[in-house]
């Protein structure tokens, strides 16, 4: 049993889920107790999806468990088959479900429904969703992968791009981002999985000449199959980062026999000036703390360490499947990996390495704020915000552009550092003075606008509040109760009132609505 | 529209069905969001999964840093081999819990279903607990479970645990009134006002803000409901010797005037005093709910099943804004407790007790309503196919209750019409 407050990770069927989620023409039907539909506001909020996911749940209910819950699982099958008409069906069971122990894999057969259904043993009380994801895929790839390579003849190299899910923090993006450098070398793109393919695009997966594993964690496992079944090669760099996207592209163009030069020539990337433009001085060294899952934050520590002259002080991971190659990394810093899911371990090791920057996920984000500390956000799991509407990839020359002002927005620009340290004795600019991004030390943003004083000065009636009152006025949250206090005295004087009572204060905001 | 209409015992005229299959329903667990801010000393153990852990860090958002006090004992395949050694491993991560937050007086354990389907014997292991931390910290138990609740029946369960410990009010041939279900603070203060004003001296709420005040029940004590969904908590009262007063719910003006004659009934307050006390407030609900009845009247209002608010919300809708019903799906009736709402929703509404889920939105899409009130896993595909949506669960993290939310009540309903009519884009 372990006490948890937070988790980096949901449970394998999440996982199950993105990839679902991320396909077209595939159903999941998941045996879960009622409830579980929770996890499809992840997709229709958080990631803003514009439909439901292709899940069905069985959600049985405790009453059920007497009875048949494996007919209800049928049940639930037969159904979804009859309304969503998908080219092919996964099937499993969710935590509780997995302690009832139906068999969802052998129950969707006895259907015989003409569709391939793939079951999915998805151990919840041992692993977790990105586990659940690569399981997934994997499972998909290795029933529906199909096709056989042609002879290249002249034709251009072929190409498979695995890894980009639903609720994948920049997936779309950028995939956007590697399309672009394959198309510039010349390389054609068979299927790109799971995001946007259909089960009958993963049989045609055999077709291309060798595959892109974007994010390992998800695709890894798919792509080796891949490469013993049909000998396909598998370029695995991850290309975030310039010096990554430079290799990533070498390596590319090695496989499918093309040139890489035209894509890299000129500057492809911004970062390179920018990082050596004088303003970018004061970054040298600047303590930075990157946690993460392995792929974004191995990624991380190479591009602060090398590309923007920080100081790494502090790296780890929740993924425990790429732990060895994360302490290897932190080794090279000279420092410890830290290797956990428990964000208090977290806060204590930023804690304990005293940075100047975090680099982490929603989790670290909260942690800096609360330590006062500049932040930025490289890794899943991610908040609403961290779904933008504009393009910002992390992959690709044009996400190591975005993944400068990111991470070096939170931090004072090199002239204000300079400014605050040349006036440090003036008000503006004195020790106890946070940088402008971050809440006033010691004083809260709401009395901040309590303090905001009336203009008594525009209106001659002048109004005073009863005690009760403004103990009532206490009660209206924060963020509208300058709103209402203003209200309130508005209608006070437009009624000559004296004395604003309880009954004033709801008076007005009867008046005034929200 | 305002008449006040007398209450009936017969849910007469309503058109009420059954329906089964798949729900899209958040579990009890999820009660847990508003209840630790009301209860400002307990803390929330559940003991479950992952999946568990999952579900309350999506709901409470934002909230799971303010140092919250709530928490999932994760089961791993270790506890599930015996139950034995699952009880040694609660005790132990409820030993830890305590030793870092010593300011928690009453924690509750909160049953999950694979906690639930594993018969992991909580009361026992709450039972066990108490009495090894006895006195600093009381040890409850109650299951928010999938299978067994929906939503705001974790409220319900929640407080039922908290029944057996509430005082017993000494026989004074007096009643007292005890008020049930938690409200926002704001709300609570308000209603403790006008009862005084009306001379109902003796009001205490359940739950109360802080564990070890907790009110006293006897046959003496008058139950007044404030929410829905508190089947369990009302027959272990009424168990407890109390007696329930028949009400609506005080949702928008009628209801809150329903609700507060219902108790001024029971305590004898006179016709006239009741009348000026709730005066100020009906015209200020009045004045307030004017700023959005032509936003509101004549449209088309389509219901999926969350809280079991459903009902008093449709009543209001209809009555006090002139909207039109199409369907009213709640995830539980009780009719009892629902019977004076049931009688003044329109004659022949359509209440659906229970979901299918694909067949309801096929009535849903079909009848095109104005305005879907539905959770947030719909909302946002409904709305990409064209209909405007209220996300519900806003319904039980606001202020809506009483005279002076009455205005707020009606402007979430309003709100999305107004931006729908608003963009141009």
């Amino acid at each position: 049993m372990q006490l948890t407050l937070w988790t980096y990770e949901g449970p394998p069927h999440i996982g199950a889920m993105r990839i679902a989620t991320a396909m077209k023409g595939l159903h999941y039907v998941l045996h879960a107790p009622q409830g579980d539909t929770y996890a499809d506001l992840l997709f229709t909020m958080i990631e803003r999806r514009d439909a439901r996911p292709p899940v069905t749940y069985t959600t049985f209910q405790a009453r059920d468990l007497g009875a048949d819950t494996a007919a209800i699982f049928q049940d639930a099958v037969a159904q979804a088959y009859e309304r969503f008409r998908p080219e092919a069906m996964i099937v499993g069971a969710s935590c509780t479900a997995e302690l009832i122990q139906d068999d969802p894999g052998g129950l969707a057969r006895a259907l015989e429904l003409p569709i391939p259904v793939i079951p999915l043993e998805l151990p919840a009380y041992q692993k977790k969703e990105n586990w659940g994801a690569s399981e997934t895929f994997y499972r998909l790839v290795r029933a529906l992968a199909g096709g056989t390579l042609t002879p290249r003849d002249g034709r251009r190299p072929l190409c498979n791009v695995l890894g980009p899910t639903a609720l994948g923090f920049r997936h779309r993006d950028d995939l956007v981002e590697i399309t672009k450098i394959l198309g510039a070398l010349g390389i054609d793109v068979n299927v790109i999985a799971p995001l946007g393919a259909t089960p009958a695009d993963l049989g045609r997966l055999g077709v291309a000449d060798f595959n892109v594993i974007l994010y390992p964690e998800i695709a890894r496992a798919a792509g080796l199959h891949l490469q013993k079944t049909f000998g396909q090669a598998m370029v695995e760099t991850v290309p975030i980062g310039v010096q990554a996207t430079i290799r990533f592209v070498e390596e590319v163009a090695a496989v499918a026999g093309v040139d890489p030069a035209p894509v890299l020539a000129g500057a492809p990337s911004r970062l390179p000036w920018y990082s050596r433009s004088v303003d970018s001085t004061y970054l040298t060294d600047k303590r930075v703390f990157i946690f993460g899952d392995a792929t974004h934050a191995l990624a991380a520590a190479r591009v602060a360490a090398t590309e923007l002259g920080f100081k790494v002080v502090g790296l780890g991971t929740y993924t425990r499947e790429f732990a060895r190659e994360v302490r290897a990394e932190a080794a090279l810093h000279g420092i410890e990996a830290t290797i956990t899911d428990d964000y208090l371990d977290v806060e204590a090791a930023i804690q304990a390495a005293q940075p100047e920057l975090v680099l982490g996920t929603q989790m670290e984000r909260h942690i800096a704020k609360r330590l006062g500390l500049p932040c930025a956000v490289i890794s899943a799991p991610i908040h609403v915000q961290d779904f933008p509407a504009r393009h910002s990839p992390q992959m690709g020359f044009e996400g190591a552009n975005v993944l400068f002002d990111t991470w070096v927005h939170p931090l004072m620009m090199g002239l204000e550092e300079h400014l605050l340290g040349m006036f440090r004795e003036d008000s503006e600019f004195h020790g106890a003075a946070a940088p402008s991004h971050l809440p006033r030390h010691g004083v809260e943003a709401p009395v901040a606008v309590e303090a905001a004083p009336a203009p008594a000065s525009v209106d001659p009636i002048l109004v005073t509040w009863a005690t009760d009152a403004e103990k009532e006025l206490k009660k209206i949250p924060f963020f509208v109760r300058g709103k209402a206090r203003a209200n309130t005295e508005r209608f006070a004087r437009e009624r000559a009132l004296p004395l604003i009572t309880v009954e004033t204060l709801y008076d007005a905001k009867a008046h005034f609505g929200r | 529209m305002n008449a006040h209409a007398p209450i009936p015992t017969l849910d007469a005229g309503c058109d009420i069905r059954h329906e089964r299959g798949q729900r899209a329903v958040f579990c009890g667990l999820t009660g847990i969001v508003w209840l630790h801010r009301k209860i400002q000393d307990a803390f929330f153990l559940v003991v479950g999964s992952r999946t568990c852990a999952h579900l309350i860090q999506s709901a409470a958002g934002v909230m799971i840093f303010a140092e919250p006090r709530f928490a999932t004992a994760i089961l791993d395949e270790r506890d599930l081999a015996g139950l034995v050694d699952a009880n040694e491993e609660l005790d132990r991560v409820v030993r830890r819990l305590i030793e870092r937050r010593p300011d928690i007086r009453l924690l509750f354990l909160v049953g999950s279903c694979p906690s639930e389907v594993i018969k992991l014997d909580l009361s026992r292991a709450a039972q066990r607990l108490s009495r090894s931390f006895h006195p600093d910290v009381r040890v409850l138990s109650y299951s928010g479970s999938g299978i067994e609740t929906t939503f705001t029946q974790g409220e319900d369960a929640c407080l039922a645990a908290l029944v057996p410990e509430m005082p017993r009010a000494p026989e004074i041939g007096a009643p007292a009134l005890l008020v049930v279900g938690a409200l926002a603070d704001v709300v609570e203060d308000q209603f403790a006002r006008l009862f005084a004003d009306l001379g109902i001296a003796e009001v205490a709420f359940l739950p109360a803000r802080r564990a070890g005040a907790l009110p006293a029940v006897g046959p003496d004590t008058r139950i007044l409901l404030a929410q829905p969904f508190l089947t369990d908590t009302a027959r272990a009262l009424e168990a407890r010797g109390a007696e329930r007063i028949a009400a609506p719910f005080p949702l928008g003006s009628e209801g809150t005037t329903g609700w507060l004659r219902a108790a001024a009934e029971a305590f004898g307050v006179p016709a006239e005093r009741f009348e000026r006390v709730t005066a100020p407030g009906r015209a200020r609900a009045a004045v307030a709910l004017d700023l959005y009845r032509d936003r509101l009247a004549n449209r088309r209002v389509f219901f999926f099943p969350d809280s079991q608010l459903e009902l008093p919300l449709a009543r209001f809708l209809s009555r006090e804004m002139g909207a039109e019903l199409i369907e009213v799906g709640t995830p539980y009736l009780h009719r009892q407790h629902l019977a004076p709402e049931l009688a003044l929703l329109p004659a022949g509404t359509r209440v659906v007790e229970g979901q299918n889920l694909d067949a309801q939105m096929d009535r849903c899409r079909a009848a095109k309503p104005d305005l879907t009130v539905c959770g947030l896993g719909l909302a946002n595909p409904l709305e990409a196919e064209g209909l405007a949506t209220k996300w519900s669960i806003e319904l039980l993290f606001t202020p809506i209750q009483g005279y002076d939310q009455a205005g707020d009540l009606a402007e979430l309903f309003a709100r999305p019409l107004k931006r729908r009519a608003r963009l141009e884009v």
